[in-house]
């Protein structure tokens, strides 16, 4: 038994003054729940001041190693550090079985729509979802009609955001299916939480994340084209450039790969194919694990003025020559305005209810809604329907007057840009401050790799944690962190 | 390899012999000017131009104070071959090329460019150049050292090297040019002893004052000095140490590319010139003629490495 008044727990009276947030240490004031038993234990053990500077070791390695990113707008010298908290959450093998079946279900299903919305349109006859959401959407991709990706997987690699409100009460916030990023975090938050913990990880059997690159490049291969040319098809990440925010990341997972990183202006297309310029000439690529957005691939195709791109890729990908990854137009899938319509989806193509839940969910392009979201402003979150990173949105309980009027008359204006959800209660896991545990808010993006025979998931994934004391936005731009997420094994 | 992924590495190891010869040249141009007060101001402009940046410090001094040549030469934004410009533009093309370099040498890499960025953000004290340039030696040196012990000896490799023994093999030439007429037997000198001060700093500038007295028992000549640093094969800086590596490590890409190219054919002739003639011969058809005819060779060769390996397509 334990209280929240523990010397070494801080801002556990939140609780009280917020009864419906569910934490995953502790239960109520005085139970500390199941997967954290062992880890609390060591922790009421250890010196915080000894664990603070282990904590400020973490920062300096992650500096040495270069995890930085360079936020937009800013000098392109200041590049910053992602904090790194460094207490686990954990997840006990139960839950994640559950949340498995329910990724894997939802990715099914998304690779099953996409294939389906760029073909026959059955969904679009059945009248499971509007036809005017996929033709006036700008996130379909004319360009991908009646085209069959090689193997015929689009969402190679998927980051589902999970958030969880209670014991049993898990939501998907979103699915990424364009190009999620973050995966060398939660490789390199493993490697750190391992210099610094050794004794954890033998009193406590935590599901191993690093074969990640391994099955990455699998999987890629996988899909190559024209499996019968070669055992050992050639594998190259795509990058914008060292300037990208994510170009760690990018040059970190082609280097566990042992794949090339590639820019555009490395290749060009070659007797039908996508060739590399090495230093012996041009050589053929047969997978593109691209992390720039379509609109940047193929100047020919999709943009006529960017200077980047190759021109010509997009030829040669109907031609079935080359594998990209994730393919082209994924982005209809995770578009914010068809969110409401993932169980219908679910149900669809897999004949099953979905296991995860999605948030309940107003489309202010209905009138209905929309006055009802009108109305209940300042206890939701609005999004727009083609945003990302946490800009361009409004939560409404942290929200000033001001904020509020603001963003109604952006709503009155162009209602058909944004969709409203209730603020979840999300799930609060201990942060070390500078006296003891602290509970913030988190999500988790679990990382799903898609072969033509096989799903895999990552054991646990990135999980975001909102640094400041009461915040719900957990993206890094707006001033989240990371931690290390555990799965124990059973 | 990518051919942009072999000139990352080029360039990269270029920079950081650039940050570490500039240093070098510092470590020369203070000593002289303590040990030789009355003069410090045209050391000190001897140091500028050895560097080969007196444009761009003209265009913004007008005099050569110690604390303006240290601040131009090691830190200054406008100066695109400071000592930190170098280290940023090394430590970029490191970050380009990542996946080819062992973790080892990209750790030593950013260190070395996290820790110079720390000591470089305010202007030195000539009290604290000396630390300062200690400190940037040893971060150079750690790269080496990662170089040396971590990576597989292939074609990164050799490009790496290619970028630092062209680099090194032009600065040598430069220096020696600067101060040629230093070197050139005169009638002031005609019976007297040379002015030790001066061709002390020429070999200061490549570290190489104590081989050389190693080597010569304490006797220095002019000649024996230019002979030094052009012909002498043990002598890690010199012309022809630097030619011989870049004539191996063009080799080594024609084994492995199993492919003779330009570069390998320039690099062979480079050599052939050096190992052709003695110094006297040199003197007599003329030491700037000669250093200004092989300035131009290593710079004729680089642009034939960086076609024959596609570094920009």
């Amino acid at each position: 038994m334990i209280s929240c008044r523990h010397r070494k727990l801080v801002d556990y009276e939140c609780m009280k003054t917020e009864p419906t947030c569910f934490d995953e240490m502790l239960l109520g004031n005085d139970l500390v729940r199941d997967p954290y038993g062992q880890y609390f234990d060591w922790f009421k053990m250890a010196d915080v001041k000894r664990l603070r500077r282990k904590s400020e070791d973490a920062e300096a390695f992650f500096r040495k190693i270069g995890i930085t990113f360079n936020v937009y707008g800013q000098d392109e010298a200041d590049e910053r550090l992602i904090p790194f908290d460094i207490v686990p959450r954990i997840i006990a093998a139960k839950e994640w079985r559950q949340l498995e079946r329910g990724i894997e279900q939802r990715v099914r299903a998304i690779n099953a729509f996409l294939r389906d919305i760029y073909h026959r349109q059955e969904i679009i006859r059945a009248g499971r979802i509007p036809k005017k959401l996929i033709a006036g959407n700008a996130a379909f991709t004319p360009e991908m009609i009646g085209v069959t990706p090689p193997a015929g997987v689009y969402t190679h690699i998927a980051g589902v955001d999970l958030v969880r409100t209670g014991e049993n009460d898990f939501y998907v916030l979103e699915d990424n299916v364009r190009t999620p990023s973050g995966v060398s975090y939660m490789l390199e938050n493993r490697e750190t939480m391992l210099h610094m913990f050794p004794e954890l990880f033998t009193k406590m059997k935590v599901r191993s994340v690093s074969s990640y690159p391994d099955l990455l490049r699998r999987s890629l291969a996988d899909c190559a084209p024209d499996r019968t040319r070669t055992d050992m098809p050639t594998v190259a990440v795509l990058t914008p450039g060292i300037h990208n925010s994510a170009y760690f990341e990018h040059a970190f997972l082609a280097d566990q790969m042992g794949a090339e990183l590639v820019e555009s202006h490395d290749l060009r297309v070659q007797d039908g194919y996508v060739a590399m310029r090495t230093t012996r000439g041009y050589q053929r690529l047969d997978v593109i694990y691209r992390r720039v957005d379509d609109e940047y691939l193929d100047p020919l195709t999709f943009n006529p003025n960017s200077m980047l791109g190759v021109p010509g890729i997009m030829d040669v990908y109907r031609a079935g020559n080359v594998t990209i990854a994730n393919a082209p137009g994924t982005g209809i899938a995770d578009d914010k305005a068809l969110y409401s319509y993932m169980p219908d989806i679910i149900e669809f193509y897999t004949g099953e209810k979905a296991i995860l839940k999605n948030v309940p969910t107003w489309r202010c392009s209905e009138a209905d809604s929309l006055s009802y979201v009108l109305e209940n402003l300042k206890d939701l979150v609005v999004k727009e329907v083609h945003g990302s990173g946490g800009y361009g949105m409004l939560v409404g309980p942290a929200a000033s007057k001001k904020e509020l009027s603001a963003f109604e008359a952006k709503l009155r204006a162009t209602p058909d840009n944004y969709i409203a959800q209730p603020t979840l209660a999300l799930s609060t896991v201990p942060i070390l401050s500078k006296s003891g545990l602290a509970p913030r808010h988190v999500d988790l993006r679990p990382f799903v790799l898609m072969a033509p025979n096989r799903v895999e998931i990552t054991a646990g994934g990135l999980t975001r944690v909102a640094l400041k004391k009461g915040s719900l936005v957990v993206n890094s731009s707006q001033g989240g962190g990371t931690k290390d997420t555990w799965v124990l094994e059973d | 390899m990518l051919g942009r992924t072999a000139g990352g590495l080029f360039w990269m190891f270029r920079y950081l012999e650039r940050a570490e010869n500039t240093a070098r040249l510092l470590e020369a141009g203070h000593h002289m000017a303590l040990t030789r007060s009355e003069s410090a101001e045209s050391e000190w402009e001897s140091i500028v131009r050895t560097a080969g940046m007196n444009m761009g410090y003209d265009a913004k001094y007008d005099s050569y104070t110690a604390k303006q040549v240290i601040d131009y030469l090691l830190r200054d934004k406008d100066n695109a071959s400071s000592v930190m410009s170098s280290i940023d533009l090394a430590r970029s093309n490191g970050r380009q090329v990542r996946t080819a370099l062992s973790s080892e040498v990209w750790e030593a890499t950013n260190e070395c460019w996290m820790d110079l960025k720390k000591t470089l953000s305010q202007p030195i004290e000539e009290s604290a150049l000396h630390d300062t340039l200690i400190l940037i030696r040893n971060r150079a040196a750690i790269v080496r050292g990662a170089l040396h012990g971590t990576m597989l000896r292939n074609d990164i490799f050799s490009f790496a090297r290619l970028g630092t023994f062209i680099e090194r093999a032009d600065n040598t030439a430069r220096i020696l040019d600067v101060k040629y007429y230093v070197l050139l037997p005169s009638a002031a000198f005609v019976g007297t002893t040379m002015d030790n001060a001066q061709w002390e700093v020429i070999l200061r500038s490549v570290s190489a004052e104590r081989s050389y007295r190693w080597l010569n028992a304490g006797a220095a000549s002019p000649v024996g000095v230019a002979d030094f640093l052009i012909l002498d094969e043990r002598m890690p800086r010199s012309l022809a140490f630097c030619t011989r590596k870049v004539g191996h490590f063009l080799q080594h890409l024609e084994n492995d590319y199993e492919l003779r190219q330009t570069s390998q054919i320039k690099a062979a002739v480079l050599l052939a010139r050096i190992e052709e003639m003695t110094i006297e011969d040199i003197f007599n058809d003329g030491l700037h003629e000669y250093l200004g005819e092989f300035i131009e060779g290593i710079t004729e060769l680089a642009r034939h490495i960086e076609q024959d390996f596609r570094f920009y397509g």
